[in-house]
């Protein structure tokens, strides 16, 4: 009894640290790919420097007003009707978190 | 007699002159410069001795640099993500002048006449036109499709009577601009689809092609016959397949036209699409590798050099315009970005971003002929861009 109450807070807990920004965490080498992805390949349209070009802005004032689960659905599926491709084929979610909550505090070089 | 002397010490005096300065004269026909994407440099470079001898720095952002010659091609116009203009000069390694002409730039071309350079913007939508001497403000045209309305500019092109034609990525339409009188252009504009991406001007000057995105087609402009209005040609050449994701935009400046056929990229398909460059009819498609971003024809015309967007972007492929079929696939690099064919084609400069280095292969034999180390090398632009319709 007393386990199964340890489990279900321990679950809350992992719960809890998933849902707040900044949890996300990745091994380092594939943090590295990530960013070298988005400042090369994701800027072809968003800029290097994620000012912006063919596709917007992607800067922590930009992003301010948006929903993470939604910039993070942005990613993995795309946006149809819009040049924005759907990215799942070289990231899973976590990862796109982890680049979301990247973006919105400010991307590293 | 008085006037041999005369004669001989003029040249007398030109040749101290030319000894003084320390700079042997020389000619630019040889010379180009690569972009260093990341680190705001240019490396000027020399396609005979296929070796870089000057470096600039202080460029800004150049992660979508372009460049264009001014008519003697002796200065290099380079339109840079952030606005930036910078001109500088080949011979002496420096940079003329620089400014900062809008928030964010996709690139820009220059007037028949060689004296107004134009920049192409997505913030704030539109063109601006510049004095090719001074880059001084002569005038600008807003993209304004619709009242309020702002379209990001694509496709920008030099035609014959110091007009430009570019496409309107928002508004959907095809824009030529007549700059006659430099401060006061007139523009018309023509119906082009959904998404234009990039545009093109045929080597004579001629025809102007808007690739679309938003659907399966080319906008085709007649400059000669402009009363006639656009048409598309290659429509539904995606047969109602599903589209692959295009991972990176492809791009049309560049020569596409040879041996009689304009050669172009398949949007969402992996497929080089082929058309008859006097009906604009289908002829063929070429199967690659992945989505094809530049296609780009040799200057013989003999050959088609295509690569690839993320995550194809390793692949170079050749195709031979006799037979339509690919005749050699090269790995030069991580992340090919871009290609640049020397003056009479005998040797093609390929950027290869991630290893930090541009290739050198024979086009004849396709062995590699050298390479050069350069920080994250994008664009390559010879001078021989100078003389072209079109850049």
């Amino acid at each position: 009894m007393s386990s199964s109450r340890f489990l279900y807070a321990l679950t809350a807990v992992l719960l809890g640290c998933m849902a707040t920004p900044g949890m996300a965490e990745l091994p380092v080498a594939r943090q590295k790919e990530l960013v070298h992805l988005v400042r090369q390949d994701c800027g072809s349209c968003h800029g290097m420097t994620l000012r912006g070009g063919l596709g917007p802005a992607l800067l922590p004032a930009t992003l301010a007003d948006k929903p993470v689960e939604g910039l993070v659905a942005t990613i993995i599926g795309g946006r149809p009707g819009t040049p924005m491709p759907p990215w799942r084929r070289f990231l899973v979610e976590d990862e796109a978190q982890w680049i979301v909550e990247r973006l919105v505090a400010g991307f590293p070089e | 007699m008085k006037r041999i002397v005369q004669l001989f010490f003029a040249g007398l005096l030109l040749v101290l002159l030319s000894a003084c300065s320390g700079v042997p004269l020389r000619g630019t026909g040889d010379l180009g410069l690569i972009v260093e994407r990341a680190s705001g440099h240019v490396t000027l470079v020399n396609t005979t001795s296929r070796e870089a001898y000057a470096r600039i720095g202080g460029l800004g952002d150049l992660s979508h640099a372009s460049v264009v010659y001014s008519r003697d091609a002796r200065y290099a116009f380079i339109f840079g993500r952030d606005g930036g203009l910078t001109k500088v000069d080949l011979l002496e390694a420096r940079i003329v002048k620089r400014i900062m002409q809008s928030g964010n730039a996709i690139g820009g071309s220059i007037s028949q006449d060689g004296r107004i350079v134009v920049a192409q913007n997505y913030t704030p939508g539109g063109i601006k036109a510049f004095d090719a001497e001074t880059l001084e403000l002569l005038s600008e045209v807003p993209a304004e499709y619709a009242p309020g309305s702002f379209s990001k500019v694509v496709g920008l092109a030099d035609v014959p009577g110091n007009k430009f034609a570019y496409a309107l990525f928002d508004g959907g339409e095809i824009w030529v601009s007549d700059f006659s009188d430099p401060k006061r252009p007139v523009t018309k504009r023509y119906p082009a689809g959904l998404q234009p991406y990039d545009g093109l001007v045929t080597p004579d000057g001629r025809h102007y092609l808007a690739g679309l995105f938003g659907e399966d087609g080319i906008a085709l402009l007649d400059l000669w016959q402009p009363e006639k209005g656009s048409r598309k040609i290659l429509e539904k050449y995606g047969r109602g397949e599903e589209k692959l994701p295009v991972f990176k935009m492809p791009h049309l400046r560049g020569w596409s036209l040879a041996a009689g056929r304009v050669w172009l990229p398949a949007i969402g398909h992996h497929e080089v699409l082929i058309a008859d460059a006097t009906t604009w009819k289908e002829t063929g498609r070429v199967a690659v590798k992945g989505q094809p971003v530049f296609v780009m024809a040799s200057p013989d015309g003999r050959q088609i050099w295509v690569n690839f967007a993320f995550p194809d972007n390793g692949w170079v492929q050749v195709i031979d315009t006799l037979t339509g079929k690919i005749v050699q696939t090269l790995q030069p690099g991580k992340a090919v970005l871009h290609m640049e064919f020397t003056p009479r084609g005998e040797a093609v400069w390929l950027s290869a971003r991630d290893d930090n280095r541009v290739v050198i292969y024979d086009t004849g034999n396709f062995r590699k002929l050298g390479s050069l180390e350069v920080d994250a090398p994008s664009g390559i632009f010879f001078t021989n861009r100078a003389a072209r319709i079109g850049f």
